[in-house]
């Protein structure tokens, strides 16, 4: 997708004005934390398997070269074919070059974060493919020409009489209610079934790579990514290099931790395991299936100081939980992956210089660590790229020497107790009164939203050395 | 330069405790200070204020600025590795002590860090956790009702929860009725306040109501960034009310404003 966290700040600050979707995120933002924590008080196990998941996920990528190999020939065994992407562009030219052996006009598409990252919907459709997303929340923003705001939900952003209206004009299906929302979903679901069986691609994504036996995971509640994967005579699997496990069970314990971090459920309704194109004995299945695993940049990350973030199993409980997210949405942060973890990808998969606000778009309040199962330390990491953006000099120079500036006073201390003392006394002189100030040189950003209290009297040294000069 | 910081102490046989001010305390609310020292000092204490102390380096710190906070560090380490305990009325400075320093600094000093880092403590916390303060026959301080907010570094970086809550139980006669969502960010983030206004603003906008809800009339928190931001919305939108920090509620300090309140 086109990137536009370039202008985070302004994107957020239209976000804040549209009164509507904030009382949405409010809404968002009390219940998904509620949701994630029954479930997950639920599950007495859930701090040690979050441990013991975090140790498959290091070891699994500490091992990636023996592990993908592993997968890629146990997948070719099961009769796929499998295609190693370098970057999003490869990832799309691979996707087109099999529709079109196929003749292929129709796909069908499951939710897939990797696609979105690769832009593959617009690269298919400029090719006069008939794309369409079978994911209900995918469909809706799909036909509203919109991104998703989330990376479990990606239509949280949209109130069901949105999605009514929305429905009323793109469907031409003549005089109807929609009222309520299981006709929403009914009329949805009649569309999608039509496109189902009619596509001649299916395309969906994966939650897990099975290295031991070549299959890939994927888990959905609405089961679409199984009928993209069957009906459809070509399936193709789009996922990136980082998803691998070992084992089955290493996939089936991390599905435990992701659909509670997720949406608090104990077990999504679907969860499919898919070994490759259908066999002899079979009924039904794909003729053809292919694997296309993206790297884009994964590989350097992985050589970074930011490999944990690799360790993501895209539940979004850290953008549930981020009080940023909430306050500003999806969108605001003009990327595919948003809140904490998308804050700490975004710059890696792109460039730190154009998405330098998001880093700073952090309080450091640690909640997002406190719940992300894979134990990923995001704050720390969202500090380490603030790290890199002082030493390549992103940051603005106001920032960067006013603090230098204050860290060098610091080392001082005699100075420094000697100037914050003279100034601080004229300021309790100026605003004593008051009690606050409504307006401070060289603190515009504090006092454009707050007042600024009065400091109290003299500072503590002040009078601290005072005392001790006396007695 | 104090070459021995027993040179302040004040007299008596318990343990020296080294209390870091905290720069907010010391420029804003030195009463936070003056007051860190009684309770200290009640519960047997011998408090020394080193006066190499300044800040302890988190704005730089958190906008990415580690080089030059490292002399600082090692600055504030020396200042306080004499005492047997440091004491910090702010989980966040507390935090950066224990958890911060010692990730900052190598070899040596990162031994140093560490030393310092384990008997390094949160003033609710040494009060509860280390040196219980009791009432023993003192009148409970009377207080109107209060409600409480959890700061995020007090919470999550050092578990700070139940203590200020216990000591407020120990200490004062007052009703104590919590903030919804109290686990969730005020906005104030450091710098992030000053960098991203509009959206800390709605962060903190939505702590001051909820702290309307509860109809407390005092809202009190363990660090002053929090309570000066809370504060300063509170007044910037005329909400009514009182922000105080927990040692002042603790020795009945309440004679003064409160934050951002005039004379
Ligand atoms: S960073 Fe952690 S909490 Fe966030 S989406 Fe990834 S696994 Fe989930």
């Amino acid at each position: 997708m086109e990137q536009h966290s370039d202008t985070f700040l302004e994107n957020a600050s239209k976000a804040l004005g549209n009164k509507a979707q904030a009382d949405i995120r409010d809404l968002l933002g009390l219940f998904t934390p509620l949701l994630r924590n029954a479930a997950v008080d639920n599950f007495e196990h859930f701090e040690a398997l979050r441990h013991h998941v975090k140790r498959v996920r290091q070891h699994s990528l500490d091992n990636l070269d023996h592990y993908l190999a592993t997968y890629e020939q146990q997948a070719l065994k099961n009769g796929n074919r499998v295609h190693f992407a370098n970057s999003g562009d490869d990832l799309n030219s691979i996707v087109l070059d099999i529709c079109q052996q196929h003749n292929a006009q129709r796909i069908a598409k499951g939710k897939s974060m990797i696609t979105e990252e690769t832009g593959l919907n617009d690269f298919l459709q400029r090719a006069n493919l008939d794309v369409m997303e079978t994911d209900l929340g995918e469909y809706i923003i799909q036909q509203a020409g919109e991104t998703p705001s989330h990376i479990v939900g990606p239509a949280l952003h949209k109130s069901a009489d949105e999605v009514r209206q929305l429905f009323l004009q793109k469907h031409d299906l003549g005089e109807r209610e929609l009222d309520n929302t299981e006709d929403i979903v009914g009329e949805a679901r009649q569309i999608l079934r039509e496109h189902f069986l009619k596509a001649q691609v299916g395309i969906i994504g994966a939650n897990a790579l099975v290295a031991e036996d070549g299959y890939s995971m994927l888990v959905t509640n609405e089961g679409n990514g199984d009928l993209c994967a069957n009906l459809p005579p070509v399936l193709i699997i789009c996922t990136s290099v980082e998803r691998i496990l070992p084992r089955a069970e290493d996939a089936t314990a991390m599905l435990r931790l992701l659909v509670r971090s997720a949406t608090g459920q104990s077990q999504t309704c679907y969860t499919s395991f898919y070994s490759g194109p259908r066999r002899e004995q079979d009924v039904d299945g794909p003729l053809e299936t292919h694997i296309v695993l993206l790297d884009n940049r994964r590989t350097e990350i992985l050589a970074s100081d930011y490999r944990e973030m690799l360790q993501c199993i895209r539940c979004g409980a850290c953008l549930n939980h981020c009080p940023i997210y909430n306050s500003v949405g999806g969108h605001a942060y003009g990327s595919v992956y948003m809140g904490p973890m998308g804050s700490v990808l975004t710059p890696l998969l792109s460039s730190l210089e154009e998405s330098n606000a998001l880093p700073n778009a952090c309080t450091s309040c640690g909640r997002c660590a406190e719940v992300c199962p894979a134990e990923i330390p995001l704050p720390d990491l969202l500090r380490d790229l603030r790290h890199q953006e002082t030493v390549e000099k992103i940051t603005a120079p106001r920032w960067r020497i006013g603090l230098k500036l204050h860290t060098w006073l610091a080392r001082n201390p005699r100075l420094y107790h000697w100037l914050t003392g003279v100034g601080i006394h004229l300021l309790h002189l100026a605003g004593r009164k008051r009690g606050s100030f409504r307006k401070l040189p060289l603190a515009g950003g504090w006092t454009s939203q707050r007042d600024f209290p009065t400091p109290q009297g003299k500072t503590f040294m002040q009078q601290y050395r005072a005392q001790r000069k006396q007695s | 330069m104090d070459t021995n910081p027993l040179d302040n102490a004040s007299p008596g046989h318990g343990p020296v405790v080294a209390l870091f001010v905290t720069c907010l305390a010391d420029l804003l609310r030195p009463s936070v200070a003056f007051n860190s020292i009684k309770l200290l000092e009640q519960t047997g204490c011998r408090v020394v204020v080193p006066l190499q102390q300044t800040c302890c380096g988190q704005p730089a710190y958190n906008s990415g600025d580690y080089e030059s906070i490292i002399p600082l560090a090692k600055q504030l380490i020396a200042a306080l590795e004499p005492a047997d305990y440091v004491v910090i009325p702010s989980g966040s400075c507390a935090g950066m002590i224990c958890h911060h320093y010692p990730q900052l600094l190598d070899g040596d000093w990162r031994d140093r860090a560490l030393q310092v880092a384990a008997k390094t403590f949160e003033i609710t916390s040494f009060l509860s956790d280390i040196l219980p303060i009791k009432r023993g026959h003192r009148a409970a301080i009377k207080l109107p009702s209060v409600t409480y907010h959890d700061s995020c570094a007090g919470l999550r970086e050092l578990g700070i929860k139940e203590q200020p809550r216990q000591l407020l139980q120990e200490l004062c006669d007052t009703e104590l009725s919590e903030l919804p969502q109290t686990e969730v960010c005020c906005g104030f983030g450091g710098t992030f306040c000053a960098k991203m206004p509009e959206i800390s603003a709605k962060m903190v906008h939505d702590k001051v109501h909820s702290a309307q809800t509860t109809g407390a009339t005092i809202l009190a928190g363990g660090d002053l960034g929090c309570l000066l931001n809370i504060a300063g919305r509170a007044r910037r939108e005329g909400v009514d009310l009182e922000v105080r920090h927990i040692t002042e509620l603790l020795c009945g300090d309440l004679d003064g404003p409160a934050i951002g309140e005039g004379e």
